[in-house]
């Protein structure tokens, strides 16, 4: 069958350096729906960016129906005829499903007016033709999520998109919600669409796409029938690499159980568990790591363990107290430290100094401030410039703003600032997201001395390597739900985590 | 206290209101516009005075009062282009901006007022014209109703009628489709090709478009005559009235009734020994207690889980 | 030197902006002036020409500080609060309500008549503090309806209740001399009020920059997620700094009555508030350099007035020139293109040079 897109030889790489993606080269069949896979950092989303035009390649060719193009923006990229459905649902939410369809290619009268009974001739049509249904008069924040993303999708149809590229779609969606789309994706297949879904729940690859490709550390492992795989051998090939780090020395002494978690769980807001009964101890000198493809539950369940969001049920113990609803501050003074996931967001403050953002969780205590009224600058320098040796963090001065810094640098002044607190636990998320490898190979070692030194450290990361290096024992997380544990982890490998980080195995399967 | 009560309960004061109410719709018209696009504009203060000025100064030197009408126009949207130069293209924040746009629209008309009048206070010395007002034929012949509606100046027909275009600019033109979507979800509009930028700058020189009138309204309808900072205020007020109703065209209309109506109250019975100021006060009280529940509400909603409306 | 620039790069851009809006004063005066000379010199050299000139300079910047710090406070904490006008009016008249109506000894009678005028302007900031802290409403619009209701309230008090009948306008009652700031300083009416205004802006810049409450509001503005990542509370943050910020707004209105006028004589909003929010900026929410904003901003305004009595240049140019200067600083991009071209040649120097960090 023809190709409706092919990519030759794409290469991109960012500002900083990350090759993000490395001599790419896939051909999309023309009336198929075809998945690409592959972890976080695999490069599929900057893929997906170059043929929407929002990314240029450095290298490499596309040709779109057979002619060499060039995508400049997305306005071209829509042209011709791709259309994308982000994650992050792109509509207003107080104008109605028939205005959010027909935002920016409105049918006019005398150039001006809206025609109102073209856009509903034209909605009705489109909403027909595919066969969505959908109520054009509503709002779409009276609406559920599946219900919206029905018309992202129909947004895209009615601009005439013959290549259909969905981000993670089933990320929102219940089960039920899942079912219709897929449904809704094979009948676009019939019509004549050609679909690239982007997912790493291989059952549902599993389930609806026709190829799959698969892809990691920016390259195309390979293409093939979905028919001639199973789950278990694309999740092979999704994680299997050669092993190029050392796993660090195993915990000398794991003690009692200093955080305990029981039956959490969490409704967010759009009527969906995102998080279903988690339930995991962490103990003295041990580091639990988390596996797991992110956005399957790992980024709130951070958030409930540091005070920075509610749960909906369930209890988080630290020790005899249960420190549920607690605010931040409390939970820090029960000695829990936090490297958040994104350090840019929340865990510094760029435009103030190193000083002000190392002293954020300690400026009311003991000989940072007097009698917590007023602050000892000099003890704040002394303190600061002592963990700037430290963690060996590049910098003119401790005064320097944060801004100033490069990303390892910036991470560096997070963990210093966090392991510094005397925690009794630390929950790191990402914790080497985005930075050099020397600030990696730092803050590793720093995370096995604390380790070492009695700490319980809860790692979530989404960077394999990283986990089975630094655990000492694994959980694996998806859908909400851990559905794996690995208390010896001597000989397990990037292959065993694999099926059940995508869904593939549960442990008691 | 009888006649007092007789004479708001008469024709003459509902057609006070109607009058009063003029400029604060058309600046609230002003307002809101820019509120729908997600760039709120504070200046109307500003654009009302400008417009004002120059309204009257170039009546007074061209004789022509259609000329002083677009020029009026012109400057207004002038005003809206100059706040969406410095807030969209230099990055300046848009509150400060509308209230450095305030302050210098305060002194330069006074300046220039100097330098083309030799007056300080006001511009009585020159001639400037006033829009005229209409009778409208038969409607004026009716009891009662006809002394409200008919005789208005026809800037204040054309204030009401403001209310329609921009309830028809909203909902039934692509640009205020792109204005409202712009406001509620910028990326969505940028997915579908459409320029924020572009689309804010639009609602900006509407803004300023629907302010103009109203400043050329104060000095050439209401009085006929610019004096210093002679917009009282009322490109503040406008705010208020826009956010009371919601930003939207039958709301902002009710928000600028309702000032309108309270300022006609409180000039009417400031003969009487009632404080004024309380019924002044009041359309602010009643705003700031509207925002205080609307916001209560928003953040109700969010932390009830709703279940959503299937199709 | 391009290093230099980097690092005061903000400061710098705020002198260059007033290089800017005077190099402007300069050309209008040579444009429309018929003498020139006369009018340059009234206004950059008027405020120092005679005492008592001199002395309008000092007391008019006193209120203006006031109100710079009032806007600073929450500006610093991120909070977009301009009530600072009505925190003022409402404070000084309930403190002149007082003030009339109570009878004690100066040492007592200064301070409470203060208090009472500043507790009033903590209550008008508490209100759009708490409803943003609580449920996130704009404290913008909250804050500039209360303007007015403050104003209108305020008046109504005035008129209707302290009324002073046998002066000539709508004035208060005189305070009694035991609720006077001394004039200390004869030929001028430079009052104790000027004295208390720096000493407030030096206390508060040692509590934003030394105390932990002060840090608190800080680290909130500079970033309001990591503020709460860290522990601190944003609830008492967004409250707080706008309740200070009322109080300090009050008693700048209440040392203006005390120590120049002696009665409530503001029938229109004197507009100290808005010069507040012009030298915030300017200042960078900085109190230390507040006072030279405000300082600043009086001498202008002095000037200005000089320059109206004595030249054919009306004194609205100050005006103009000030919202110039404000557009300019507030305008992120302008000479953003200067500072990034030094920012690569610095990037690329160190590179080269490979200096060693400590």
């Amino acid at each position: 069958m023809e190709n409706i897109l092919s990519l030759k030889n794409i290469v991109k790489i960012y500002h900083n350096g990350v090759i993000a993606n490395k001599d790419v080269s896939i051909d999309i069949e023309k009336h198929t729906i075809h998945a690409i896979v592959g972890e976080n950092g695999a490069g599929k989303s900057t893929l997906m960016k170059i043929i929407f035009g929002e990314e240029a390649p450095q290298e490499g060719e596309i040709y779109y129906k057979g002619k060499k193009v060039n995508i400049k923006n997305s306005l071209d990229a829509i042209k011709m005829g791709i259309g994308m459905v982000h994650q992050q649902l792109m509509l207003a939410p107080d104008l109605t499903v028939a205005e959010n369809l027909i935002l920016g290619i409105e049918p006019l009268r005398y150039g001006v007016f809206l025609d109102l009974k073209k856009i509903i001739e034209l909605t009705e049509e489109a909403s027909k033709k595919y066969g969505f249904k959908v109520s054009l008069n509503k709002k779409i924040s009276d609406l559920s999520i599946g219900i919206r993303q029905r018309v992202e999708i129909l947004k895209v149809l009615m601009r005439n998109a013959e290549l259909i590229i969905l981000d993670e779609p089933t990320s929102v969606l219940t089960p039920q919600e899942t079912e219709v789309l897929f449904k809704s994706l094979k009948d676009l297949k019939n019509h004549g669409k050609t679909i690239i879904f982007i997912s790493h729940k291989l059952k549902e690859v599993k389930l609806i796409a026709d190829k799959v490709t698969v892809m990691r550390d920016g390259k195309v492992i390979s293409t093939n029938d979905v028919n001639q795989l199973d789950e278990h051998m694309i999740a092979h090939m999704m994680v299997g690499r050669k092993i190029n780090f050392k796993r660090i020395p195993g915990a000398k002494k794991v003690g009692d159980p200093l955080f305990i978690v029981k039956n959490l769980s969490y409704l967010s807001e759009e009527n969906i568990f995102v998080l279903k009964n988690i339930n995991f101890e962490l103990r003295a000198g041990e580091i639990v790591g988390v596996a797991g493809v992110e956005g399957n539950g790992q980024t709130e369940l951070v958030e409930i363990l540091t005070g920075l969001r509610e749960a909906t049920s369930g209890q988080i113990f630290i020790g005899k107290e249960n420190i549920g609803g607690f605010s931040p501050r409390k939970i820090r003074e029960e000695m829990v430290a936090h490297i958040p996931e994104d350090r840019m967001k929340n865990g510094v403050a760029e435009h103030a100094t190193i000083e002000e953002n190392i002293i954020v969780d300690r400026y009311y205590q003991d000989h940072f401030s007097n009698k917590n009224l007023f602050l000892d600058w000099k003890y704040i320098s002394k303190s600061s410039n002592d963990l700037i040796e430290k963690f060996k963090i590049l910098t003119p001065s401790s005064k320097a703003a944060i801004l100033s810094l490069s990303g390892g640098n910036i991470q560096k002044v997070v963990v210093a600032r966090e392991l510094s607190s005397n925690p009794q636990v630390i929950i790191a998320a990402q914790p080497t997201r985005g930075i050099d490898v020397g600030s990696e190979e730092l803050i590793h070692n720093l995370l096995k001395d604390a380790r070492d030194n009695g700490i319980a450290t809860f790692l979530v990361s989404a960077d394999l390597d990283e986990v089975l290096k630094l655990s000492t024992r694994i959980i694996v997380i998806y859908n909400g739900e851990i559905v794996a544990r690995f208390d010896d982890i001597k000989n397990i490998t990037q292959q065993d985590l694999g099926p059940y980080m995508l869904g593939v195995k549960k442990k008691g399967e | 206290m009888n006649p007092i009560l007789k004479s708001i309960f008469s024709p003459q004061f509902v057609f006070a209101i109607i009058r009063v109410t003029t400029p604060l719709l058309f600046a609230a018209i002003g307002v809101a516009i820019s509120v729908l696009s997600g760039s709120i504009n504070i200046g109307l203060e500003g654009i009302m005075l400008m417009s004002a000025f120059f309204g009257v100064i170039i009546s007074a030197f061209t004789g022509s009062l259609i000329i002083a009408l677009i020029g009026g126009i012109l400057v207004g949207i002038g005003m809206g282009a100059l706040l969406g130069y410095f807030h969209l293209k230099l990055k300046a924040d848009i509150i400060i901006a509308a209230i450095a746009l305030n302050m210098f629209a305060s002194g330069i008309t006074l300046f220039f007022l100097y330098i083309f009048t030799h007056e300080k206070g006001t511009s009585s010395s020159v001639k400037s014209l006033i829009f005229p007002s209409l009778q409208i034929p038969i409607i004026k012949e009716i009891p009662i109703l006809g002394e409200i509606i008919s005789g208005h100046n026809v800037l204040t027909y054309f204030a009401l009628i403001s209310v329609a275009l921009f309830y028809y600019l909203i909902y039934k033109t692509s640009l205020g489709l792109r204005i409202r979507a712009v406001g509620q979800n910028p990326a969505a509009a940028e997915s579908v090709g459409v320029n924020i930028n572009k689309i804010k700058l639009y609602s900006l020189l509407l803004s300023g478009f629907f302010g103009s009138l109203g400043g050329l309204y104060l000095s050439m309808g209401y009085v006929s005559w610019f004096s210093r900072d002679m917009t009282a205020g009322r490109g503040f007020i406008a705010i208020a009235a826009a956010f009371l109703g919601g930003n939207l065209p039958l709301g902002t209309f009710f928000g600028a009734l309702f000032f309108g109506i309270v300022n006609a109250i409180a000039i009417y019975i400031s003969p009487l020994n009632i404080p004024s100021e309380f019924i002044h006060s009041l359309p602010y009280f009643v705003t700031v207690v509207a925002l205080a529940i609307y916001s209560i509400r928003l953040s109700r909603r969010k932390k009830i889980l709703s279940k959503k409306e299937e199709v | 030197m391009e290093k230099f620039i980097l690092k005061y790069f903000n400061l710098i851009r705020v002198a260059i902006a007033i290089l800017i809006g005077i190099i402007i004063s300069v050309c209008i005066i040579y444009i429309i002036s018929k003498e020139p000379g006369i009018s340059l010199k009234s206004l950059f050299l008027g405020p120092l020409l005679s005492k008592s000139r001199f002395g309008n300079f000092i007391e008019t910047a006193s209120p203006i500080i006031f109100c710079g710090l009032a806007i600073a406070i929450p500006f610093q904490a991120g909070q977009f609060n301009i009530g600072a006008e009505g925190a003022l009016f409402i404070g000084a008249v309930v403190g002149t309500a007082f003030g009339v109506s109570t009878n004690m000894p100066a040492f007592l009678h200064i301070p409470l008549v203060l208090l009472v005028a500043g507790l009033t302007g903590a209550f008008w900031g508490f209100i759009p503090g708490f409803l943003k802290a609580k449920w996130n409403t704009s404290e913008l619009v909250i804050s500039l309806m209360l303007n007015y209701v403050a104003y209108f309230i305020g008046l109504y008090l005035i008129n209707f209740h302290f009324r002073d009948k046998a002066a000539g306008y709508l004035v208060s009652y005189k305070l009694p001399e035991t609720a006077w700031l001394v004039q200390f300083v004869p030929g001028t009416r430079i009052h104790i009020g000027v004295i208390i205004s720096l000493g407030f802006a030096v206390l508060i810049y040692y509590f934003l920059y030394h105390t932990t409450l002060g840090y608190e509001i800080r680290t909130s503005g500079f970033n309001i997620n990591f503020a709460r990542f860290g522990g601190i509370n944003v609830f008492k943050v967004i409250l707080i700094s706008q309740v200070i910020g009322g109080f300090i707004a009050a008693i700048g209105g209440m040392t203006e009555v005390m120590g120049v006028h002696r009665r409530f004589n503001w029938q229109l909003s004197p507009g100290y508030g808005w010069d507040g929010v012009v030298v915030a900026i300017i200042g960078r929410n900085n109190p230390l350099l507040i006072i030279l904003s405000s300082l600043f901003l009086a001498y202008l305004r002095v000037g200005g007035r000089i320059l109206n009595l004595l030249s054919d240049i009306p004194s609205e140019m100050i005006t103009v020139i000030q919202s110039i200067i404000i557009l300019l600083i507030t305008a992120e991009a302008f000479l953003a293109q200067w500072k990034y071209k030094i920012t690569v040649r610095e990037a690329k120097a160190k590179e080269v040079s490979s200096e060693p960090y400590t």
